[in-house]
């Protein structure tokens, strides 16, 4: 389970505040989906594999985790290439299939923005521990520690739920109804496993409250989580490297608004 | 430690929201700062109601109804957060954060102690429950005493001046109940705090307590004083109401023959296990080498430490997990023609042939009345409709549970939630019967019930293989005790 168990080193950027790397990932990839075009992907791309050289993640944890993003990313450029919106020169039609000058253009697009998009932010989150995480939400960004907390507590239940699953799936054999079709056991076993987590998340909300969570008096924080310069760093990187992108891309003429006719 | 807090009960009572009759009524009772006091009374009771209202955690007026007064150090339990440190049962639920330190923190934070004070609070929490793990550790990776032990460090590093205790130990294998024992007893001996501790096993608590008092179960206060003097006084009648009287032993049955005497054992074994491996997760075995057999009417036991893979070798030998290695062979008697591999019979076709007891009830309940219940699996071998409610009429009989047909399963309590997941196994008469701790947390009178019942089914020829670290347990029904081999896997679950 990946969000349980963050991938931990002692690199400097381990010890950089989860909302820095939040941000970071935001600027990034809200300025990466205003345009389709391959010029402005592939800069940032570039500058982003120089900086994956500090991510603190080793070449087999980083192939990895992001082997999602690598799968999907081909994926959709194949996808784009053969039903992508024609135009320019045709190579190749058959039934809907239609590979044109456009087509290709857009397929090489498509699949440098997903990794562009998508690396920097698996980089950036599987380092992420969700205790530091919620210090930060509630700390820096001042959101209700009820709700961050509550969060938190409860993501330690998801490890409890995959168990109760099983469980439950074995439970099901046993007693004589493990027989029936797929379809109607995932539903009847998904209700129990709801009435089990409710029973779950209703004994540790009175554990909480047994240590004094939702108390009306001023909490304070075991763990400080501050912004320094180190979080400053890294948002300027996501600042340069996505600033890089734009200008190469409209210097260049490459640079097309989403939705806009190119 | 700060000082200890009073508990003072003025006609004290408490209905739940939707019940007709109270929890807990007209309780007068006062115990003085620093006392310490085991609390006792038949299930139903309302010990544990008791215990959630001082530990202020009962809920607002819409849960339910109060009656007369309960003050803890001269103010309303709900004032005083802080001032409790409540421990309860289940280790599972009580841990909060990912890693041991931040989890002791938690207390100290939501009452607003300042940062330096906190982890002063956290290092002598630790080192009074005897937790010597860096303050990194993650917490997933602790044992049942463990965790106990750490959510008890939790509420003292809140340093509250009444410490409760809701059957902290049920959940726990004997080894962790001495653990979590040890570790409550040295920070008594260092601290002025008051306690409560609920507990139908007497002999654990009985030298850490100066006070017992029992809960009548219509209301009010049955008996109290020091606990040489209650015991001796209502040891007999405790005993009968469930709870574990150290001199009065729950009564244990006679089996009829002695299978592992003389007498020779008729025909091929049920099942028969050898060299085999087990696994939870297919790749990664937790045990291995296993060779043994299952024959009728004998009761095998199937003991050894935490993680030692005892779990899953009987949902293995139940055809519920494949093997993982070695042979797996049902006997003719047993398959009766639906091949020798037990793990690729039919899910309708295991239950005359082998029920199963989990070791937690709810995961096995499907229906929303015990009638229902007990129905699923004759209903699914297509039984006759009036076959099927001569054997649900008989068993809810057999096990006290006939007042409660139409109630939902997960509204019973503890005790009877057990008598109902062995029933459903029953219901189908399976050739044998494999059990995962079902004594676990159990009262006396539950206890001597499941004992006898199974003592009943071992004489009439079912086989039952049975997973327990209870002693007595093992002492009243094994003909054989299969050890498992091997030393514990660090951090594994049992």
């Amino acid at each position: 389970m990946s969000i349980l168990n963050p991938v931990r080193g002692t690199q400097a950027v381990y010890a950089i505040n989860p909302v820095a790397k939040l941000v970071a990932a935001l600027l990034l990839s809200l300025t990466l989906v205003l345009s389709i075009d391959w010029v402005s992907a592939g800069v940032a791309l570039v500058l982003e594999a120089v900086l994956f050289f500090w991510a603190g993640l080793g070449l087999r944890t980083f192939l990895l985790r992001t082997l999602p993003v690598l799968i999907a990313a081909p994926a959709a450029a194949l996808t784009t290439l053969l039903y992508g919106r024609p135009s320019g020169q045709v190579y190749l039609q058959f039934a809907l299939v239609n590979v044109t000058d456009g087509s290709i253009e857009l397929a090489v697009a498509t699949g440098l923005r997903v990794l562009a998009i998508g690396l920097p932010a698996i980089v950036l989150f599987v380092t992420i521990d969700p205790t530091d995480l919620a210090d930060g939400l509630a700390q820096v960004l001042h959101l209700p520690s009820r709700f961050v907390l509550g969060g938190l507590a409860g993501l330690r239940l998801v490890g409890l739920f995959l168990e109760d699953w099983r469980s439950l799936e074995l439970a099901r054999r046993a007693r004589g109804v493990g027989d029936s079709g797929r379809f109607r056991r995932f539903f009847s076993q998904g209700f129990a496993l709801l009435v089990l987590s409710i029973r779950r998340g209703s004994k540790l909300a009175t554990a909480m409250e047994a240590r004094g969570f939702g108390s009306s008096g001023e909490r304070t924080y075991a763990r400080a989580s501050v912004m320094g310069w180190r979080e400053g760093v890294l948002i300027a990187l996501a600042v340069i490297v996505a600033l890089a992108a734009v200008l190469v891309s409209v210097s260049t003429g490459h640079w097309n608004f989403i939705g806009s006719q190119s | 430690m700060s000082g200890g807090a009073s508990v003072s009960a003025r006609g004290w009572g408490w209905r739940h929201a939707g019940r007709r009759a109270w929890a807990v009524e007209g309780l007068d009772l006062e115990i003085a700062a620093g006392e310490r006091v085991l609390l006792l009374g038949a299930s139903g009771a309302g010990k544990s109601t008791l215990i959630s209202a001082l530990a202020g955690v009962l809920g607002a007026a819409d849960e339910g109804e109060e009656r007369g007064t309960l003050l803890v150090g001269g103010t309303r339990p709900q004032d005083a957060r802080g001032r409790v440190g409540l421990l309860l049962q289940d280790p599972d639920s009580q841990v909060l954060l990912a890693r041991v330190g931040d989890d002791v923190a938690f207390g100290c934070e939501n009452l607003g102690v300042p940062r330096d004070e906190i982890w002063r609070r956290v290092g002598s929490a630790l080192d009074a429950v005897g937790l010597h793990l860096p303050l990194s550790h993650p917490t997933s990776s602790l044992s049942g005493g463990q965790k106990q032990r750490l959510a008890l460090a939790g509420v003292l590093a809140m340093q509250p001046g009444l410490l409760l205790l809701d059957e902290p130990t049920a959940n726990l294998d004997p080894a962790g109940v001495e653990e979590v024992r040890d570790a409550v007893a040295r920070v008594l001996a260092h601290s002025e705090a008051t306690f409560v501790v609920i507990e139908h096993r007497v002999a654990v608590w009985r030298h850490v307590v100066n006070r017992v008092v029992v809960l009548a179960p219509g209301g009010g206060v049955l008996a109290d004083g020091p606990p040489e003097e209650v015991l001796a006084t209502r040891g007999a009648e405790l005993a009968a109401s469930g709870v574990w009287v150290p001199g009065f032993p729950p009564a244990r049955p006679l089996r009829a023959a002695s299978p592992h005497g003389s007498a020779p054992l008729l025909g091929a074994p049920l099942l028969r296990a050898c060299e085999l491996a087990v696994a939870r997760v297919k790749g990664v075995p937790v045990a291995s080498g296993l060779t043994l057999d299952v024959d009728p009417g004998v009761a095998t036991v199937i003991t050894g430490p935490n993680g030692a893979g005892k779990s899953t070798l009987a949902l293995t030998l139940a055809g519920l997990v494949a093997p993982e290695g070695g042979a797996l062979e049902a006997g003719d008697t047993l398959a009766a023609g639906a091949g020798s591999h037990p793990i690729r019979w039919k899910s309708r076709e295991l239950l005359t042939r082998i029920g199963t007891v989990f070791q937690d009830p709810e995961h096995q309940f499907l229906s929303s009345t015990l009638r229902k219940e007990l129905a699923v699996g004759p209903a699914a071998l297509r039984i006759p409709q009036r076959e099927i409610d001569e054997r649900v009429d008989e068993l809810l009989a057999r096990l006290r549970l006939t007042a409660l047909a139409e109630a939902n399963p997960f509204t019973l309590s503890g005790g009877e939630k057990r008598r109902l997941s062995v029933a459903t196994a029953l219901a189908t008469r399976p050739a044998l019967l494999v059990l995962d701790e079902p004594t676990f947390g159990q009262d006396s009178r539950t206890w001597a019930e499941l004992v006898a019942l199974l003592a009943e089914l071992l004489d009439s020829g079912t086989a039952l293989v049975a997973v327990t670290h209870d002693a007595d347990f093992v002492d009243a029904l094994a003909d054989r005790e299969f050890r498992m081999p091997g030393a514990p896997v660090p951090g594994g679950a049992a």
